[in-house]
């Protein structure tokens, strides 16, 4: 496979905020008779038009089932649903396109590496070792395989700032740990993990990585060759693609060792009630029809995101969160939950004596869409010492007006509050 | 219309919450929690016969659930075990039933607590006001031994 370039030819071009948002029809309704401030990417990201008409055009024009029909417009389908899968591994500059597995999303992804990987292997006193700061996606399937084997997870800590303390990880990696399992950005603090050092340390004590790479995919370049990790997750929703089709990226030689995970039509060579005999990967791990257009939506996402001159958006949002950082340290009122040395896309906060809950609602009202509560990751949350945060998360579209809408809803927040106070 | 919501009573009783705090001589309790946010109350209870003669509650919570919480316990205390039952009833219709944009025929049953009728137009919120009322439910119906009660079914 080519070294990671965009598909089609483009000359880079300088970042236009406006262009970008004329690409989201979203983007320009109004809520509650306000605009839009759509701050709650790391939930899910909006659909440029790219997508939706990549969807439709596939329906429209060259749907069928794939890898089963003679006909014609089931080679098409199939043809479009393998070069999707050969766009995602450029995406992700994996060695061969086999290596990509389509999922639901990232917390099937990562299900299925502990059912198929883990698991079969997962004896009485096994380690599988994660982090304080995973999302319940990266912890609730390790706990069902370690239930089910009698073996135990261990959790690395983090600092008060929200880093991981990754001298104390490398010490719990011992002859009895199986799988280190780290999420590359945290969805509830922004904190970017050093993912190359730790399949590093992990490697030299001969234990594979798995990545949950959910927030990172929208904002970070993904080079699963030079993170040198063995397992890559992430979500096609958080990537301005659809609903409904994630990615496992997994080392082939690995992959292959693998059995099924689900049985069913489309992954295997051969059946007979004495003996079924398995496809090799990646169809192996895509019993039933898979999700065809979910993986061509993606695949337009990719190339949209391609497109933009990633390098620009990066800058931009880098920017514009080091802005918003600023003014909200200056507002009175406000702390910041998690001051992570890296972060990218997420900024979490409190207010004090108000709950996350009665800022999500005020602020709605004003149009600004962010995220309040755990963000599943409560164990987390309690290491931190809160119950909740709200969560401003950014994507390709967001400006200085999103965020001046964001203080000034914040400004109704503590006028509300501070009533009679 | 966020100040519907945000009435300066509801306000107020989130700042400072009324019969917050372990309740000494409580004979029944039970625990609420709302898995979607996190939000946890212990709603706890002096019965005596069928009157409740004390309610106390605990927990953290946003200011809708904080508020309804301490409303609650004072709306509640000596009020018979039925009468309790059809406050809770009034109270749920006044948050789910008909339109929000529409002059509420007065229950003076509930008297104060009408301030929530504004959390009708925020169907999310819904759960926040009623946790406490749910918590309180479990305690009298004796549920209270087999964990929290729950939001999400």
């Amino acid at each position: 496979m080519n070294p990671k370039t965009t598909d089609r030819k483009t000359t880079p071009l300088r970042f236009d905020l406006d262009r970008i948002r004329g690409d989201f029809p979203i983007l320009s309704r109004e809520v509650h008779g306000r605009r839009l401030a759509y701050l709650d990417n790391a939930a899910s990201t909006q659909k440029p038009r790219a997508v939706v008409e990549a969807l439709e055009n596939f329906y429209f024009s060259e749907y069928s089932n794939v890898h089963r029909g003679v006909h014609y417009l089931s080679q098409r389908a199939t043809e479009a649903f393998e070069n999707a899968r050969a766009r995602v591994g450029r995406f992700v500059n994996a060695e061969r396109a086999e290596e990509i597995v389509f999922t639901r999303g990232a917390t099937e992804a990562i299900n299925l590496v502990a059912r198929s990987f883990a698991a079969p292997h997962l004896g009485p006193d096994d380690e599988i070792l994660i982090t304080t700061m995973e999302h319940h996606s990266n912890i609730v399937p390790w706990q069902l395989a370690c239930e089910a084997a009698g073996a135990r997870l261990r959790v690395a800590p983090i600092s008060d700032d929200g880093d991981l303390e990754i001298d104390r990880l490398e010490s719990m990696i011992g002859d009895k740990t199986r799988l280190v399992s780290v999420v590359h950005v945290s969805n509830s603090l922004g904190t970017v993990n050093p993912i190359a050092e730790i399949a590093r340390r992990a490697h030299s004590r001969g234990v594979p990585v798995l990545v949950d790479g959910a927030q990172a995919a929208p904002h970070l370049p993904i080079d699963v060759q030079s993170l040198g990790c063995d397992f890559y997750a992430f979500s096609g929703h958080k990537v301005y693609g659809p609903t409904g089709i994630g990615v496992l990226w997994g080392r082939h030689e690995l992959l292959e060792q693998m059995p099924p995970w689900q049985g069913g039509g489309d992954m295997i060579e051969s059946v007979s009630f004495e003996k079924t005999t398995y496809r090799e990967p990646p169809f192996r791990f895509e019993a039933g029809t898979p999700n065809i257009s979910g993986a061509v939506g993606l695949s337009a996402a990719l190339d949209y995101i391609d497109e933009l001159n990633i390098e620009s958006v990066r800058a931009h949002e880098a920017e514009l969160i080091d802005d918003t950082l600023l003014r909200l340290e200056q507002t009175e009122g406000v702390h910041l939950i998690g001051r992570p040395a890296r972060r990218c896309g997420v900024i979490s906060f409190n207010m004090e004596g108000i709950h996350p809950h009665d800022i999500g609602s005020i602020v709605d009202l004003e149009g600004v869409a962010i995220r309040t509560g755990h963000h599943c990751t409560q164990p987390l949350m309690d290491r931190l010492g809160v119950t909740a945060t709200a969560r401003a998360s950014f994507g390709i579209y967001n400006g200085r007006d999103d965020v001046d809408a964001l203080l000034n809803a914040l400004d109704k927040v503590r006028s509300i509050f501070g009533k009679g106070g | 219309m966020i100040e519907d919501l945000y009435q300066d009573i509801i306000l107020d009783h989130n700042r400072n919450p009324r019969n917050f705090g372990p309740l000494a001589q409580a004979n029944r309790s039970a625990r609420g929690y709302n898995p979607l946010c996190g939000d946890k109350v212990e709603v706890q209870l002096q019965v005596d016969g069928d009157r409740i003669t004390a309610v106390g509650f605990q927990g953290s919570g946003c200011a809708i659930s904080t508020a309804s919480a301490s409303m609650m316990t004072q709306k509640l205390t000596g009020a018979t075990i039925d009468e309790a039952e059809s406050m809770f009833a009034r109270f749920h219709d006044l948050l789910t039933e008909g339109d929000a944009g529409e002059a509420q025929e007065d229950d003076e049953e509930l008297g104060e607590l009408e301030v929530f009728a504004g959390v009708r137009r925020f169907p999310m919120r819904v759960k926040c006001a009623t946790l406490a009322w749910h918590a309180l439910r479990a305690a009298l119906s004796d549920q209270g031994e087999e964990g929290p009660v729950k939001t999400e079914a």
